[in-house]
């Protein structure tokens, strides 16, 4: 395996010296290169990665694409769907896609790939040096988005990543300021134009200023040949609040990082979660919120469904710092296993260094409940049709607290489409 | 044809053997109801009509309108016409109540081969319904049976049978949990029902309920067998002695 992982490393490498990245970036590939020359892939040794094999998506000679499709919007909207357009923009195997946008909202959009100077944030709370996959993303990206949310923007910032081209690799880039006493939501949204296998690495950088309120949405529906690593870092200031949605759909290979540091006081952070395992996939979720100081909320919700001979990883991180008195901190990983070939590494981790803090967790694998599929059935709901129901009855939870209406109900004809269209039965 | 017709049923729960030897024939238009104490096997008797896995048939045989009923399955009970009234509704969260009991009706009218009904036609017909059971409207958006009281789950269960009209309907302790006024609801969404081309079988224990839905036919469940049957003075004459009398004259 590290033979594997050491030619997929130079391989990267040898793209990060193939061209010269826009300048918003220069900064960032000569740091990231260093330190993923350095530490180069992750194995299973790493206590982070132990659960996760990566052979698989290092085996694969992914390619740099510079001159990427541009497809028509009709394509996009196709499966993107609901389009936000206020504040749609589009990438296309990570590149931005200039005719393809919407008229702009209160909040700024800028793609990174033709702003001239790097946004303060870029490189600051993502840490290269601790995670290979975000030294890998900031080696190679050339585009992306700075989005800054000011005013009470009611309009969804809708970015849309379209994987195209078969083994293409992208690594877009985001930076999110929330400004403060800013309120929006930002919907970052991984989509498959033709079902290609490819690779998407995306990194993620969000402030929250005091008093400043962002619903950040990541949907990962590109697909089951998908390989989709992405990494969250955000920091939340003085009763600032941040809730991340997190869906994936299905895919080959998911590993997500979320990481939130509550920074100032009276901050909160609501994280959900939704994953669906399908076929022989592989879905990772790794969270880690810091209490850093004190009086601060967090709550986590991941709820998790696995079929077929999928498998899933949650590793739900909470420090509370010494200082960090009066935190709280909930945490609730459920999930459904839906066949005997499926299975789920759930691991809650609770470091919690203060004495006056109210925290809990708990995680649950169960099954359907046959009272109630019965139930169903009784009333003369087909088994197949009641088993789905049950299926998305549970996941409806997570989906529900999605922050536009529209998004869920549709998130949730995508949840029950993709658990269709695979089988669900063992 | 008989509605139902049940010979020298059998059946068990894991080992043990519940129902010892039942016979029971109810012609359409009847209301046949089916009294006992605890663990009598009342409950076994409407798990294995409905289908329930729990319980398996030893011995005998069930026909229902003349077909085999252990050939079908829960779902296609139901679409044939056989409706259990749980005992204990089922909380489902995450579903609505709206959602279920469209995709439910919809199911019994496409076995039935009339047309599905959208979302507005299903809406008139629910609304309707939901008068005669005097069913508060929030509780079509909230999730199925999730946070009912006891009454409201009991209205459910009848707000359903009205919607989709079945032949047989067995009612599993319906009055269990209930306080008078809201066994007079129930009773008046049952008797709604009533009419000479469908049948009932009424499990309860106590004879209150029998008040409201009027039987023809009265049974004593004892031990897994039927050990008297009568007019509903037989229910009134229960109240009156208790079951201890059964069970003595029965040994």
């Amino acid at each position: 395996m590290k033979d594997a992982l050491q030619s997929a490393q130079a391989r990267f490498l040898a793209q990060a010296t193939e061209r010269i990245p826009p300048p918003a970036f220069v900064e960032l590939r000569r740091e990231a290169t260093a330190a993923f020359t350095d530490r180069g892939l992750p194995t299973m040794k790493q206590e982070e990665w132990r659960h996760t094999n990566i052979a698989h998506l290092a085996g694969i000679e992914w390619a740099a694409l510079h001159e990427p499709l541009a497809p028509p919007r009709s394509a996009i909207e196709d499966v993107a769907t609901p389009i936000f357009a206020c504040g749609l923009e589009v990438f296309i195997d990570g590149h931005h896609h200039p005719e393809l946008h919407g008229s702009p909202g209160a909040s700024e959009v800028e793609t990174l790939g033709s702003t001239p100077a790097p946004p303060a944030l870029l490189g600051r709370l993502a840490d290269a040096k601790a995670h290979p996959f975000v030294a890998l993303n900031g080696a190679l990206a050339c585009d992306g988005a700075r989005v800054r949310v000011h005013g009470d923007d009611p309009r969804a910032v809708h970015l849309v990543f379209a994987q195209g081209s078969e083994d293409a690799a992208s690594h877009p880039r985001v930076v999110i300021d929330a400004e403060r006493g800013s309120r929006g939501t930002i919907i970052l949204d991984h989509v498959s134009l033709a079902g290609a296998r490819h690779f998407a690495n995306s990194v993620v950088e969000v402030e929250i200023a005091e008093e400043a309120s962002l619903d950040l949405v990541i949907l990962q529906r590109a697909g089951g040949t998908s390989f989709h690593v992405g990494h969250v870092a955000g920091r939340v200031e003085r009763n600032g609040r941040l809730r991340t949605h997190t869906i994936s759909l299905g895919g080959r290979f998911v590993r997500n990082d979320l990481e939130v540091v509550l920074a100032g006081e009276g901050a909160e952070c609501t994280m959900n979660g939704l994953y669906l395992g399908l076929g022989e996939g592989l879905i990772d979720n790794h969270t880690w919120v810091d209490h850093a100081v004190p009086h601060c909320t967090s709550r986590e919700l991941y709820k998790g469904v696995l079929t077929g001979s999928a498998r899933g990883v949650f590793r739900g991180r909470v420090v509370v710092r010494p200082d960090a008195q009066k935190s709280e901190a909930t945490q609730s990983n459920p999930n459904l296993l839906l066949s005997d070939g499926a299975e789920i590494d759930t691991k809650p981790q609770l470091e919690i260094y203060a004495n006056d803090v109210k925290c809990s967790h708990g995680a649950a694998i169960g099954r359907l409940d046959p009272e109630s599929l019965f139930y169903l059935r009784s009333r003369g709901i087909g088994e197949d049709e009641a088993r789905g129901l049950l299926t998305r009855g549970f996941a409806a939870e997570v989906l529900s607290a999605l922050p536009e209406p529209s998004l869920a109900e549709a998130m949730s004809a995508v949840f029950l489409e993709k658990l269709e269209a695979t089988g669900q039965r063992t | 044809m008989t509605m139902l017709e049940i010979e020298n049923l059998h059946a068990t729960a894991g080992d043990a053997e519940i129902l010892k030897g039942i016979d029971l024939t109810i012609r359409p238009g009847e209301i046949h109801a089916i009294m006992g104490p605890n663990g009598s096997g009342k409950s076994t008797l409407a798990g294995v009509l409905s289908g329930r896995a729990a319980f398996e048939v030893t011995k005998g045989s069930i026909l229902y309108q003349g077909k085999n009923l252990q050939e079908l399955d829960p779902e296609q009970r139901a679409r044939e016409g056989i409706f259990l009234a749980f005992q204990y509704p089922v909380e489902i969260p995450g579903v609505t109540n709206n959602y279920f009991l469209k995709a439910s009706l919809n199911a019994i009218r496409t076995h039935r081969g009339e047309e599905e009904l959208d979302a507005m036609d299903f809406l008139s017909v629910v609304k309707e319904k939901m008068k005669i059971v005097e069913m508060p409207k929030d509780l079509m958006g909230r999730s199925i049976n999730e946070g009912f009281s006891g009454g409201e789950k009991k209205r459910n269960e009848v707000l359903q049978m009205l919607l989709l009209e079945p032949k047989l309907m067995v009612l599993d302790e319906t009055d269990s949990g209930l306080d008078i006024d809201a066994l007079r609801v129930v009773a008046t969404g049952v008797n709604h029902l009533r009419s000479p081309e469908r049948s009932m079988l009424v499990i309860t224990h106590y004879q209150r309920l029998l008040d409201y839905i009027v039987p023809d036919v009265v049974h004593v469940l004892s031990e897994g067998r039927i050990v008297r049957s009568g007019g509903r003075e037989l229910a009134l004459e229960l109240e009156e002695k208790g079951y201890g009398w059964i069970e003595e004259a029965g040994a």
